[in-house]
């Protein structure tokens, strides 16, 4: 503050009083405590605290450590399994869920070893605003006993269908740790049933967006709260049941902490904890340091926003640099100002953050300290960084393809080390998983006369990609939550009005091509009877260009459509004609064997749309990308592909160039022999010099009539809808859909 | 002596004459500095001679296969021995990826590293 020498001493004295009194009356006088910054931006674990400085100071032996670990682990395992069996909510019964136990600081350092790890860094942006904002604010407190909630992406969460529940950990008065459970519950009151409305065009239209907040006390949930959050969803049992669901999973966690505290002493659990997460990142950083330097580059397209097809891309660099990796996502598609497929920064920070967990370092403790070595670069402003003023229900459609971006790109970096001694201690190098959720939303009310709005456990049916020494799996777990399970028919059917009537079975062709090929994703084809309201919605990309990748010459997997047979009851019409069936839908629409129905193909974002009975709504899970050259794939595993229907004979002859006697379904080696020879001098005569390819491909902007978004050549140039429409990626502006 | 380092399926690199060469014939693609793309023969692909449609495409607009006017697939061949070495899916036009940048210093470092046994230990 500028002084006036002139000015007596009193008076600056006075003066000091009365900035001070202003700052205090500006500090305690705010308008809006929304999504904090600092806290959002940053993945990294706090600095060790004067407590947990004293506790690792103790010494505790390693003997000891690993046993508490282990225990811990155990513990948080514990709490998982518990809530797949006493919650409610569809996803959590098959896997969709995460517990875990953070430090004081509300960094995530034991998650529960299955389970949905996006959560692992972005769990804790929660807890640490609520020690920011709340400990200290007279009217709310962390006490032992509290209860906190919270669901809203922007203050950390992969999406606000997902519902927390966070509680402090006190011992001998103070606050030694947060203990947490997450549910993907699907009902949230959005615009539309299930949780994950493509139609929202604000935030406001996502349906509850809880910051962070105390709801309970005493251990005891504050009932008036509790009946507000079911007053504001269609599922008000899903969300009383669930509420209480993870209190007590979440109880069962601090319960089994505070045990290990008492057996082992507070200083012992702390050094774990805190040990752990340094542990974890000291870990990464000296996998990264033995993968050699260097960069990669990929370029993926999200082609729709599940209300219109676009082009919006992905551009990933990344760089390897001693023990750390700089993921530079600058360049990519702008956000949308009313559409919800943008994605909070740290959201696409969890769902890379799964690549490392689950698909390269699935050894590594589950905690938030993996990614600690990584820095995200992003032009702020884009889908994949967006504002608090867009919407983003189904930010899936912009960081699932991220990940596969991340994923790609590292299977070429670590190919090196794989063959070089596996210092990196990576998992089998593959091509693209499948990345999306091709399964169907539903609303309306049940044969038991509920209302319900959810999600069928479908989605966790992606195929898995083909590995550089095997095929991929078919339908084998989701990307996000690798140890998830496709659920029952029979369960479905038992608690919903809805009737699978070709499920699980695995569609021909539906693979990645290669050496050796992607894994399979599962048809479903659904349709309902007695209810007197019921609707269907589809939220997946990729109808128009392809998501997973191959990888070393193999091919990515098709585009996946949604087909639909309206105006007839199939099922009448099936109980008068018992030769009719429904077993493929790829048949089902090709012979179209109902007459008077009408047959219909889209691209897989659907809002939510009444059916009536007996109408069909079809998709498939999609398939892995292949890897490898197809004309090096054992012409046996073709013909047993042939054999189990997974393929075509046009696929076997025109995509593998393999003979097949036509009478025996025996391979014709010789002649498999003669084509893959002839298909070589093929590519040699066919290909061009790369220079001479390049002039004639390489254009100097998008293609007019295109709808493309995101940089072309210069990623400081961002298209907002063709050549023509550029913002500066510097200066971002949310684009409005029309 | 040469000093080889695999790099894909496909590719690997000679670091004394920091060239790119085919794992499967030995064929030299160019400098390793560069993209090994630069060495191969390209082929632009209808993405639906590869994925192609599974539903009648004259009746429905979403067919199973990648829409030809948003996608394009390139195809890069060894021209010694016409093996697929990468699959490439763009936009139309869209500038080809520069995929793999090496760090040729740090491969070098860690050979004499190696021959000198000072490399780090993999640890449990
Ligand atoms: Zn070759």
């Amino acid at each position: 503050m500028a002084t006036n020498p002139t000015t007596p001493d009193s008076t600056e004295d006075e003066a000091a009083a009365l900035e001070a009194e202003v700052q205090e009356f500006l500090h305690k006088t705010v308008l809006y405590r929304g999504p904090d910054r600092e806290i959002m931006r940053n993945h990294k674990p706090a600095p060790r605290t004067a407590l947990e400085e004293r506790a690792i100071a103790a010494g505790t032996d390693d003997l000891t450590k690993t046993i508490i670990r282990n225990r811990l682990q155990t513990s948080a395992n514990e709490a998982k399994d518990m809530l797949m069996h006493i919650a409610s909510a569809p996803s959590a019964k098959w896997g969709d869920l995460i517990s875990g136990i953070f430090t004081a600081s509300g960094d995530l350092a034991v998650a529960s070893s299955s389970g949905v790890l996006i959560f692992s860094v972005l769990a804790g942006p929660p807890i640490k605003y609520i020690l920011k904002h709340w400990k200290d604010e007279e009217t709310v407190g962390v006490r032992d006993g509290d209860i906190f909630m919270h669901n809203d992406a922007r203050f950390g969460n992969v999406h606000n269908t997902d519902q927390s529940c966070l509680m402090p950990v006190f011992h001998e008065g103070e606050l030694i740790a947060w203990v947490g459970t997450i549910i993907h519950e699907g009902e949230n009151g959005a615009t539309e049933p299930g949780g994950m409305p493509s139609a929202a065009e604000s935030p406001y239209d996502e349906g509850l967006k809880i910051s962070p907040m105390k709801i309970g006390e005493n251990f005891r949930l504050r009932e008036d709260l509790v009946t507000y959050f079911q007053n504001s969803v269609r599922d008000p049992k899903l969300q009383l049941e669930d509420m209480r669901s993870r209190l007590a999973g979440t109880m069962r966690l601090r319960q089994r902490l505070l045990e290990a505290v008492e057996e082992y002493g507070r200083d012992a659990v702390i050094a774990v904890t805190r040990g752990t997460l340094e542990f974890t990142g000291a870990e990464v950083r000296r996998r990264l340091a033995a993968i050699p330097d260097g960069k990669r580059r990929v370029v993926r397209f999200c082609d729709n926003t599940l209300r219109e097809p676009i082009l919006l891309k992905i551009n990933c660099t990344i760089e390897i640099k001693g023990d750390e990796m700089i993921i530079d996502l600058r360049g990519s598609g702008p956000e949308l100002m009313n559409r919800a497929i943008n994605t909070v920064l740290a959201s696409l920070k969890g769902m890379i953050a799964q690549v490392f967990l689950t698909f390269v370092w699935p050894d590594l403790p589950r905690n938030q300290a993996a990614f600690e070595p990584v820095t995200v670069l992003t032009d702020e402003g884009s889908a994949f960084d967006c504002s608090a003023e867009v919407p983003n229900a189904v930010s899936m459609m912009t960081f699932f393809p991220s990940f596969s971006a991340v994923e790609h790109c590292l299977q070429k970096f670590l190919y090196n080390d794989k063959h070089t001694g596996d210092e990196a201690k990576s998992t089998e190098i593959h091509a693209s998983w499948w990345p999306m959720i091709n399964g169907f939303l539903f609303g309306g009310y049940t044969q038991h006369g509920y209302f319900v709005g959810n999600v069928m456990t479908d989605i966790n049916g992606m195929g898995g990609g083909a590995r550089s020494d095997r095929d991929g799996e078919h339908a084998l777990a989701p990307i996000f939550c690798s140890m998830s399970d496709l659920g029952e028919n029979e369960m479905v059917e038992d608690e919903l009005p809805v009737l699978c009537l070709a499920n699980r079975r695995i569609m021909r062709d539906n693979q990645g091509f290669g050496r050796f090929r992607g894994g399979h994703g599962h048809q479903q084809v659904m349709t309902f009877k007695d209810s007197p309201l019921w609707g269907w919605m589809a939220i997946a990309i990729g109808s128009k260009f392809p998501l997973a990748l191959g990888l070393f010459g193999g091919y990515g997997s098709p585009c996946q459509p949604l087909m639909k047979v309206k105006g007839v009851n199939l099922l009448e019409a099936m109980r008068e004609d018992r030769s009719l069936t429904v077993d493929d839908p790829v048949a089902l629409m090709n012979e179209r064997p109902f007459a008077d129905a009408e047959y219909s193909t889209a691209h897989t974002g659907m809002q939510f749309e009444m059916a009536a009975p007996g109408e069909v709504y079809a998709m498939s899970q999609g398939g892995g990308g292949g890897y490898g050259d197809v004309l090096e794939r054992d012409p046996e595993a073709v013909v047993r592909d042939l054999r189990r229907d997974l393929i075509s004979a046009w696929t076997a002859r025109s995509i593998y160039f393999v003979a097949v006697d036509a009478a025996t379904g025996a391979l014709d080696a010789a002649e498999t022999e003669r084509l893959r020879d002839e298909e070589r001098r093929a590519r040699l005569s066919r290909g061009v010099p790369f220079d001479e390819f390049e002039q004639a491909w390489t254009t100097d902007q998008p293609p007019a009539g295109l709808p493309y978004y995101g940089s072309w050549a210069d990623r400081t140039v961002i298209h907002a809808g063709g050549p023509d429409v550029t913002m500066p990626a510097d200066a971002l502006q949310p684009v409005a859909m029309l | 002596m040469t000093t080889i380092e695999r790099i894909t399926e496909y590719l690997e690199v000679d670091l004394d004459s920091e060239r790119w060469r085919c794992v499967r014939c030995g064929h030299v693609h160019g400098p390793a500095r560069e993209s090994y793309k630069r060495g191969l023969l390209v082929h632009r692909r209808d993405p639906a001679e590869i994925h192609r449609p599974l539903v009648d495409a004259e009746r429905y607009e979403y067919t199973f296969a990648p829409d030809a006017q948003w996608c394009q697939i390139l195809e890069y061949y060894c021209p010694g021995c016409a093996v697929m070495v990468e699959v490439e899916y763009l936009p139309p036009g869209h500038p080809i990826t520069h995929d793999i940048e090496l760090d040729l210093e740090w491969l070098k470092r860690r050979v004499a590293e190696r021959a000198a046994g000072t490399g780090t230990e993999a640890t449990a």
